[in-house]
């Protein structure tokens, strides 16, 4: 079967260890991860999870039945076909030279990403997006050389009134 | 009332209707014996070795449909449990495993004796916890037997620090859980099941597979009125034996690796499964892609994740068993089937599997089926893996709901003795026999301390062919006959079980078979029968590895001498 992109949704309890329950249940059912971003929620007992798996239909419908056997995983939504807003954010850190520095504002600009730091020899720059847009920023500021990243993973949920709390497929 | 940790989980225990807890203690765990002698109504009894100690709650839960309980301290003490622990969370046992843990100023230091039990135990129990202070251990109890027992059953384990235990808090036992994420379905969806039963009635050829899951919700009569009512045939997994009495004439035994061949003829032949409490285990399905190719499924199972796990499902129904047999009953018509049957009849007829072949030599099948005889099937039958676990399941008749205790999932060596143990504790008045094969029995030999000091009257039949019987068959069949490292030298297991005050005979020779059996069951209290037996007997029907379950052997090939004689690593 095809193998793609999955983006599920969690409400977890804000406990300690609920994260390494988690990441485990991937582990040991041979999931792979694409990236996992964990925060607080709109309750504040629980936490949100957004995880990004790769897989064909039947193991990503595993997936979502073995995390909502999770005690603490309240709820699982498995969101990758509803209609949704997914972000990511990341921070470039690139090098810059009086010369090369206005090249890469105008870069920045054109994205709508925002410097937040400058340096001497460096300036860093916090992009907001999905994975194609900061891929597209980083590809271009590659020329200038690129010193230090880091990416949030994506971040999603159900766009208007539906909630992300139940799976849209039941 | 203020109450110390330990006061408190025994009286919660206690309030859980806990009244034999397995264990052995240690450091991290004495404040809790200690407070053990303010609660005679806590049967404690110690046994030599913590896995004893989880099987035999493992077999006393799956005897008594109650929580087992076991107790072992922190470090080596958590990690012995951990065979056991993962042993029941495969086949759904319910447990709860208690250990101690180093005071929580040690934790995360490398404390003498300190393990990280939960971390180990994350993949191999449904929940667990660490303790981090007196107030929260009722509900922690609370919660732990409830997930244990609701739902798919499992183990649960509870870590709880040494001065957690002695700390300490108001005692108030909470009447309920608040569990947001866990929210088992035990009613099967209605318009599933009128799904299903339109199935059922439609079909020319169903078949009924009975899992682990008929004798978990006691589906006993909800069952046969099914299959009796549109006249189904029944085969049943490992762990389902025991779901259907045998001796009824839609049962039509095991199926999978080891089934019998008419079993397995029926599976493939079919054009409904109706698979109920069961997993589609590797073991049952043999290559699943093969699997009842020409039928529709319906599977009726308690855990949403097993639905579709293994095998394409037509009509899932997720419920407790007993739940939606009981509405699926009233929507199916009465039908006949003359024909499916008879066909399945003449299939048992033809291939009757379970002939014993004539031997000068004593032979396993024999004593299983001598046990049967002696007991006319009113005993509780308890196995560990392997070939005597695979005799014990072919030639013992079951009729009793709920009288074969074996280690599916996991397999584990070592599980027939703490579990026959544990079963024996919680059905006194019954019959319990352990069948154990010479490597099985060693693994956990040590329990014999404990069912002579606690007089425990399992009676103990060994059968004894001097291998790891049934992986020196897969040397035989698969791996050119290199014996490598299966024969076993075997300690004279009548002077053991003597040494530890158990009576014990050893048997050789068919005629001493049967006086043998008798001579155990008379006796009262634990007895070990070491049945000398042919050494290189393999257990068949086998559906080969990597096979479809038509692909079934029946009969052993003419057995060629190896070219080499077995390595044999005794002291003789």
């Amino acid at each position: 079967m095809e193998t793609k992109e999955y983006t599920i949704s969690m409400l977890v309890e804000d406990k300690a260890g609920v994260l390494n329950r988690v990441a485990s249940l991937f582990r040991r059912r041979n999931f792979n991860i694409k990236s996992l971003a964990v925060g607080g929620s709109e309750q504040p007992s629980l936490s949100r999870m957004t995880v990004v798996v790769a897989a064909d239909p039947a193991q990503v419908e595993q997936v979502r039945k073995q995390l909502d056997k999770l005690i603490n995983v309240v709820k699982v939504s498995d969101i990758t076909d509803a209609d949704i807003v997914a972000r990511e954010l990341a921070l470039i850190k690139v090098a810059a030279t009086s010369s090369s520095r206005s090249g890469i504002i105008q870069i920045v600009d054109i994205f709508r990403a925002n410097i937040v730091d400058v340096a001497a020899d460096s300036v860093t720059v916090e992009v907001t997006g999905d994975e194609d847009k900061v891929n597209s920023l980083l590809e271009l500021l590659r020329g200038f050389g690129i010193k230090e990243v880091v990416r949030t993973g994506r971040v999603a949920l159900t766009r208007g009134g539906a909630s992300s709390k139940k799976n849209p497929k039941h | 009332m203020k109450k110390t940790g330990a006061q408190i989980l025994c009286e919660s225990l206690i309030k859980e209707g806990v009244e034999v807890i397995f264990g052995i203690l240690g450091g991290a765990i004495l404040p809790v014996y200690d407070a053990f002698t303010q609660y005679p109504q806590l049967r404690h009894i110690l046994v030599r070795h913590e896995q004893g100690a989880v099987h035999a709650a493992d077999g006393y839960a799956r005897a008594t449909h109650k929580v087992g309980a076991c107790i072992a301290t922190s470090g080596p003490g958590a990690a012995n449990l951990v065979t056991g622990i993962a042993n029941a969370y495969m086949d759904s046992s319910p447990l709860i495993a208690i250990t101690g843990q180093v005071a929580r100023p040690f934790i995360g230091k490398d404390a003498f004796q300190e393990t990280d039990i939960t971390g180990i135990t994350l993949p191999i129990t449904k929940h667990n916890y660490l303790v981090y202070s007196a107030s929260e251990l009722a509900m922690v109890v609370k919660e732990a037997f409830y997930i244990a027992r609701t739902g798919r059953q499992g183990p649960v384990l509870i870590d709880i620090p040494r001065d957690v235990q002695q700390e300490e808090a108001e005692f108030i036992y909470p009447d309920k859980v608040d569990l947001p994420g866990y929210k088992p379905v035990v009613q099967g969806h209605p318009a599933q099941i009128r799904k299903a039963a339109k199935l059922v009635n439609g079909a020319e050829r169903p078949l009924i597979i009975a899992g682990r899951g008929i004798i978990m919700s006691q589906a006993y009569a909800e069952l046969k009125e099914l299959a009796e009512k549109a006249q189904i045939p029944v085969v049943n997994t490992l762990l389902g034996i025991s779901s259907f009495p045998q001796n009824h004439v839609l049962s039509f035994d095991m199926l999978g690796m080891h089934g019998m061949a008419y079993a397995n003829m029926a599976v493939q032949a079919a054009d409904l499964i109706i698979a109920i409490g069961m997993r589609f285990d590797d073991r049952a399905t043999a290559i699943t892609d093969k699997f009842a190719p020409e039928a529709r499924i319906i599977h009726i199972d308690i855990d949403p994740a097993e639905i579709g796990k293994n095998v394409r499902v037509d009509v899932p129904i997720v419920g407790d068993v007993k739940n939606v047999l009981g509405v699926l009953n009233n929507e199916i018509t009465v039908k006949e089937h003359a024909e499916w049957l008879s066909t399945l009849n003449k299939w048992q007829r033809e291939h009757p599997s379970l002939l014993i072949r004539e031997s000068s030599e004593l032979l396993p099948q024999y004593i299983v089926r001598q046990i049967y005889e002696a007991t006319q099937g009113d005993a509780t039958v308890v196995t560990g893996v392997g070939q005597n676990q695979m005799w014990a399941a072919q030639y013992f008749t079951f009729i009793k709901p709920n009288s074969f205790i074996s280690s599916g999932g996991l397999g584990t060596m070592g599980f027939e003795l703490p579990a026959a143990m544990g079963v024996k504790v919680g059905r006194p008045d019954e019959m319990v026999w352990c069948v154990a094969g010479d490597g099985g029995f060693q693994m956990t030999i040590q329990e014999l301390a404990t069912i002579a000091v606690e007089n425990i009257a399992v009676k103990i039949a060994i059968i004894n062919n001097g291998y790891l019987g049934m992986v020196r068959q897969w040397q035989e069949l698969f791996y050119g006959h290199r014996y490598v490292d299966t024969r076993l030298w075997n300690p004279d297991f009548v002077k053991i079980a003597e040494a530890y005050e158990i009576p014990a005979i050893k048997v050789r020779h068919r005629d001493e078979v049967s006086p043998a059996i008798c001579k155990a069951m008379d006796y009262d209290g634990p007895f070990l029968v070491d049945f000398i037996v042919e050494p290189e007997e393999n257990v068949y029907p086998m559906v080969p590895p990597g096979k479809s379950l038509s692909e079934i052997i029946e009969l052993p090939k003419p057995k060629r001498v190896p070219k080499a004689k077995p390595k044999i690593l005794a002291r003789s």
